[in-house]
């Protein structure tokens, strides 16, 4: 088995699957020649060819256009978005496009297409490089929306999702792209979509989260068991749709919960996880379900990032509230 | 200090007139059904044009029965088609079954002769989900809703038959209105970078809803946009079925020989009101405009042309409205007896497989439907 960063395992997961089916497709600004921006589909179009590993003019809706009409023809595109943020251009193609071709056309087709893209806060982008978006697509009926926060996970979750039938958004966190390596096996893989993961054991607190903050959070939770509590950490891994079972098993176990997200607080997804406990589990609680998540502010300016960012601190705080309640 | 004149700009004036001057309206066959450009005349058989001709009768009575049905409450959202049979019928007729339809949503027309049964026209207006559920080996796809989508992802079709080496086009429409969407210059230009086999019909029928062509752009003509993104264009007479034909089919064959897109606009009218919703075009349209645009109708001027070739007469065109009645109300009947559709029918096709969420929905659903 390889060390290798995120950035390495989603390049393996793509040549992995441009290998295993001639009708995956990779395409997107810069994502040829220079190999991506964040190098990420480096090396593939030597190897596979501009047939298959290709540059588009830069204009993300005809991107999505581009991916819908491949996938009419029975192509399996997976197409970069350079940055998430630029995902407004493109929303008529995910939204109104993509995520209802199957219920459009009463199940006669459907759209395989993984729309891969870089987010997350923490790298003091320019405006709109950042966002956490997630909430706005795990809207969107038809989508699936998976975020990992490991390189183990990125490249058996990009393998499921390039295979998967329905359209997928793929989000990965530009913060730990090249953070932290960890052994990644060779060759092909896969990890469920809509499992989620218990990736540290406790029982006296559940915290639920995914993405970059799963790290902040097995960290918080190092530290809150110097103070002798023991915490469970779930990540999602993929936030649309929810994995409810295993959300409400480690729920029902600890009978405290918080839910962590790097997004803004209102809406999106940590509100959808605190709603399925209400709904499901309210009678195992001995305390309030708190969020720990960014102000209702647009994404801060890179001076404030790091204060505006959930952290370690904020987590360690809102645990200890529902622990002591 | 006043800056010096700068002369270049001038240069630019009369480069933008000389590219205006080259868009002529392309015509074959004038209003009283003459040929007036004998060298630009398709190669038809005779059994060909009188089946076009039977096709414009056939969708001009389609056209007022699903007016009338749709104001029995019988038919759902429409957009009628009359006046613009020749854009319409012309551009799909120059097809192959091969080539691939992707309309806007007042291009049902093109989709029912290149095979769509005409009961899921009626089960897509009444908004059933058999409707968009296109029969193997017809290629189509249910019409676009979002001006301009259908551009983009006419780019992607293309690109991909030229990937499968296939000899077939990706054709698609939209509106003069359509042409101000940012999707209508991403698709002509993708398709152009990639010398895709698209061929962009933008069907010119003077109104956005109620907004005019001049409103929507400083172009003297739509299909000059095509410069920029280093296509041909052409402006064709969308009133004459022959031209619009002629055009249609030469795009064909060079978007097949590997030449890439083209962008034909058709200048046409539709007599109607933009859909049965409650648009009233005496609004912003007057009546002489009607009238001036009634005089170029498309099955007059064609209906001369063949009954002076001795290929068309009373007794054919009478037949043909009487085919068509019988199978409007055959496919009605069929669409009547489609089972009604469920919630539970509408869960089950959200993914391949049902996430926990849904799963769980579908029950609650089933439940309530079972009542």
């Amino acid at each position: 088995m390889a060390q290798m960063t995120m950035i390495q395992a989603i390049t393996d997961a793509l040549r992995t699957e441009l290998r295993n089916d001639p009708n995956v497709l990779i395409f997107g600004e810069d994502v040829g020649v220079n190999g991506g921006v964040f190098r990420a589909t480096e090396g593939l179009q030597q190897e596979f060819g501009e047939d298959r590993v290709f540059d588009t003019p830069l204009a993300e809706s005809g991107i999505g256009g581009l991916a819908v009409g491949l996938s009419l023809q029975g192509f399996r595109p997976v197409p970069e978005i350079q940055f998430f943020g630029f995902v407004y251009e493109v929303m008529d193609s995910i939204s109104g496009q993509l995520a209802r071709m199957r219920y459009r056309s009463g199940g006669r087709y459907n759209a395989p297409v993984t729309i891969r893209s870089p987010f997350g806060g923490g790298v003091h982008t320019p405006e709109m490089h950042a966002d956490s978006l997630e909430g706005l697509m795990a809207q969107q009926p038809g989508l699936k929306v998976v975020i990992p926060s490991t390189p183990y996970d990125a490249k058996g979750l990009l393998i499921s999702a390039i295979r998967d039938n329905d359209p997928v958004i793929f989000l990965e966190h530009m913060k730990l792209y090249r953070s932290f390596r960890q052994e990644v096996p060779e060759g092909e893989y896969t990890i469920p979509l809509g499992k989620a993961e218990v990736k540290r054991e406790g029982s006296d607190l559940s915290i639920i989260t995914y993405g970059a903050m799963v790290h902040e959070s097995i960290k918080a939770a190092e530290e809150l068991e110097k103070e002798g509590f023991s915490v469970e950490v779930v990540d999602l891994r993929t936030v649309s749709p929810l994995d409810i079972d295993t959300i409400i098993a480690s729920v029902e176990k600890t009978g405290r919960a918080i839910v962590v997200q790097e997004a803004q607080k209102s809406a999106g997804v940590a509100a959808n996880v605190v709603a399925e406990i209400n709904d499901r589990a309210i009678l195992s609680l001995e305390a309030p379900v708190l969020r720990v998540a960014a102000p209702d502010t647009v994404f801060a300016f890179p001076e404030a990032e790091s204060v505006w960012l959930p952290n370690v601190q904020d987590i360690i705080e809102t645990s200890k509230k529902v622990l002591n309640f | 200090m006043a800056s010096k004149t700068n002369k270049a700009s001038l240069d630019a004036m009369k480069q933008l007139e000389k590219v205006e001057e080259q868009f002529q309206t392309i015509q074959i066959l004038n209003e009283e059904g003459e040929v007036v450009n004998e060298a630009a005349m398709p190669e038809l058989s005779d059994e060909q044009l009188q089946e076009l001709m039977k096709r414009m009768v056939y969708t001009r009575i389609l056209d007022q029965r699903s007016i009338s049905l749709n104001r029995q409450g019988r038919l759902g959202f429409y957009a009628p088609t009359a006046g613009q049979e020749a854009s319409q019928l012309a551009s799909q007729f120059a097809l192959e079954k091969e080539d691939f339809i992707l309309p806007g949503y007042r291009d049902v027309p093109q989709m029912i002769w290149h095979g769509l049964p005409l009961s899921q026209a009626f089960l897509w207006s009444r908004g059933h989900l058999k409707g968009g559920d296109i029969p193997e080996g017809v290629n189509v796809i249910s019409p676009q809703i979002i001006i301009g989508a259908q551009y983009v992802q006419a780019a992607g079709v293309a690109l991909g038959m030229k990937k499968r080496g296939q000899k077939a086009v990706a054709i698609t429409y939209t509106g003069d209105g359509g042409t101000s969407q940012g999707d209508f210059y991403e698709g002509i230009n993708f398709a152009g970078a990639y010398k895709a086999p698209a061929i962009f019909i933008i069907q010119n029928n003077q109104f956005a809803i109620s907004t005019p062509r001049e409103k929507q752009t400083a172009a003297k003509t739509l299909a000059q946009k095509a410069v920029a993104a280093g296509i041909p264009g052409v402006v064709v007479d969308g009133m004459d079925p022959l031209a619009v034909y002629a055009a249609v089919r030469e795009a064909r064959e060079r978007a097949v020989n590997g030449e890439g897109p083209t962008l034909i606009e058709t200048m046409t009218y539709r007599y109607g009101p933009h859909t049965m919703a409650g648009d009233d075009p005496t609004r912003y349209r007057t009546s002489d405009l009607d009238n001036e645009w009634e005089k170029k109708d498309p099955l007059v001027r064609f209906r001369k042309f063949l009954e002076k070739k001795g290929i068309w007469n009373e007794e054919m065109e009478n037949e043909t409205i009487e085919k068509a009645k019988e199978d409007i109300k055959v496919a009605i009947k069929e669409a009547d007896n489609t089972p009604k559709q469920k919630v539970t029918d509408l869960i089950s096709i959200m993914y391949e497989e049902l996430p926990q969420n849904l799963v769980e929905q579908n029950a609650i659903y089933k439940e309530k439907e079972s009542k």
